[in-house]
């Protein structure tokens, strides 16, 4: 499925801004096909701003964002309508993506019982778990994770980890940025923190 | 995928879908049902004014879905994910503006039939209200959209779009309700006229919002 085409994801002297304080910059790095990078570092070193950024939904500040290939995203926000049924939610998505057979991905996620649970009742943790089977349901091979373990149970946890594991040995990419360990095989790790301006680590043990 | 983003916007959108969402109908309806009892049952009057009576409670209907027609979409990252699909901002807006269209604009023309009973308006008039309607809600649809997608991200949001449409909507209230006043469809003309302006428009304008409320 994603061995097609050979997808690629990287940074070339990239920095990036929020409001108008420079969180990293000179940051480069390159993913190819079935390499997987955690990227670690502090709250506010700009990790969901460089995912952001690499997704294309922000302009880097400097610097250039290297994609080629299709891309999913799962962050805090699954994009799921509050008050629809996780079923009918996740239709939406199965519908814009084209995607024929939603239930393996469903079902494996332990999602089953909650399709006729609305949204706004799920917890956080199953709110991941279905933002992950709409990633699943995309079928694309760069994945950027934003926290994907957050408020997840240890079975779960354990579960997704796989996940990426599976998805990183059928070829595709994975970009993780995570507080916990990941146990993943071959995994590069990358810490935000090292890429701070001057400015930005002053500021931070003011 | 734009029939599909299209079906999710108008069963979020549509009146009688969901909770609230026919007020800007029975909104309409009661302007046009408490006026007589505000003004007096005098006939005259009535027809004489109740034409521009409709076409304010119709723009005022027009802004009561604001607060919700962008802003939500935008926190639960609904534009995002179909931004990562391809989809660019400009085709998501222009079909969110056909599905605010459709959720308040043929509903309100429904409306006027009752209203036009309800304020004494004769037939002519009561066919210029009606093509007036038809010209004039696609402008105010674009402009609500607009605003909707400006203020998204501010705080005061809801109280400013109601603000910044005033200004914006007088154009077509001018003519629509001018057109009444002087029982004439030429007026009817600059309404559409405007109204395709602002069609136009307002997809960038609001698509450009958008991708700019992202680089906070």
């Amino acid at each position: 499925m994603q061995a097609s085409a050979s997808p690629r994801l990287g940074a070339n002297g990239l920095a990036c801004r929020r409001g108008d304080r420079l969180l990293f910059r000179a940051l480069s790095f390159e993913l190819r096909r079935a390499e997987a990078l955690h990227i670690t570092g502090a709250n506010g070193t700009g990790k969901t701003t460089l995912i952001r950024s690499l997704a294309g939904l922000t302009h880097p500040y400097a610097g250039e964002v290297i994609r080629e290939s299709a891309l999913g995203l799962l962050d805090e926000r699954p994009a799921l309508d509050p008050d629809q049924p996780l079923g009918k939610a996740l239709a939406f998505w199965q519908r814009i993506d084209g995607c024929r057979d939603p239930l393996p991905a469903i079902k494996m996620l332990g999602l089953e019982p909650l399709l006729e649970v609305p949204v706004r009742y799920l917890s956080t943790g199953q709110r991941k778990r279905a933002g992950l089977a709409a990633l699943l349901n995309r079928n694309v091979p760069i994945w950027l994770l934003d926290e994907p373990l957050s408020g997840l149970d240890t079975a779960a946890i354990e579960q997704v980890t796989g996940l990426i594991q599976t998805h990183v040995k059928g070829g595709g990419i994975a970009l993780i940025a995570s507080h916990q360990v990941l146990a993943i095989e071959g995994l590069k790790s990358l810490e935000l923190g090292d890429y701070a301006t001057p400015n930005m680590q002053k500021d931070q043990f003011a | 995928m734009i029939a599909a983003l299209l079906r999710r916007d108008l069963a979020k959108f549509f009146p009688f879908a969901g909770g609230g969402a026919a007020l800007p109908v029975v909104f309409f309806v009661a302007v046009a049902m408490l006026y007589p009892f505000a003004v007096g049952p005098d006939a005259n009057l009535l027809s004489r004014t109740g034409g521009g009576v409709v076409w304010i409670a119709a723009l005022l209907a027009a802004i009561l879905p604001l607060e919700k027609l962008v802003a939500e979409d935008i926190e639960l990252g609904t534009f995002d994910q179909l931004k990562l699909r391809g989809l660019t901002e400009e085709a998501m807006m222009a079909v969110r503006l056909l599905a605010h269209w459709l959720s308040f604009g043929p509903p309100l023309v429904l409306a006027a039939f009752p209203a036009a009973a309800l304020l004494n308006l004769d037939g002519p008039s009561l066919h210029l209200l009606l093509i007036g309607l038809i010209a004039g809600t696609p402008g105010l649809a674009a402009i609500g959209l607009m605003i909707a997608a400006l203020t998204a991200s501010l705080r005061a949001g809801a109280a400013l779009s109601g603000l910044l449409l005033v200004p914006l909507a007088l154009p077509i209230l001018i003519f629509g309700a001018g057109a009444l006043a002087r029982q004439d469809t030429a007026s009817i003309g600059f309404v559409a006229a405007i109204s395709l302006l602002l069609v136009a428009i307002g997809p960038f304008a609001a698509g450009a919002a958008i991708r700019a409320a992202r680089e906070v």
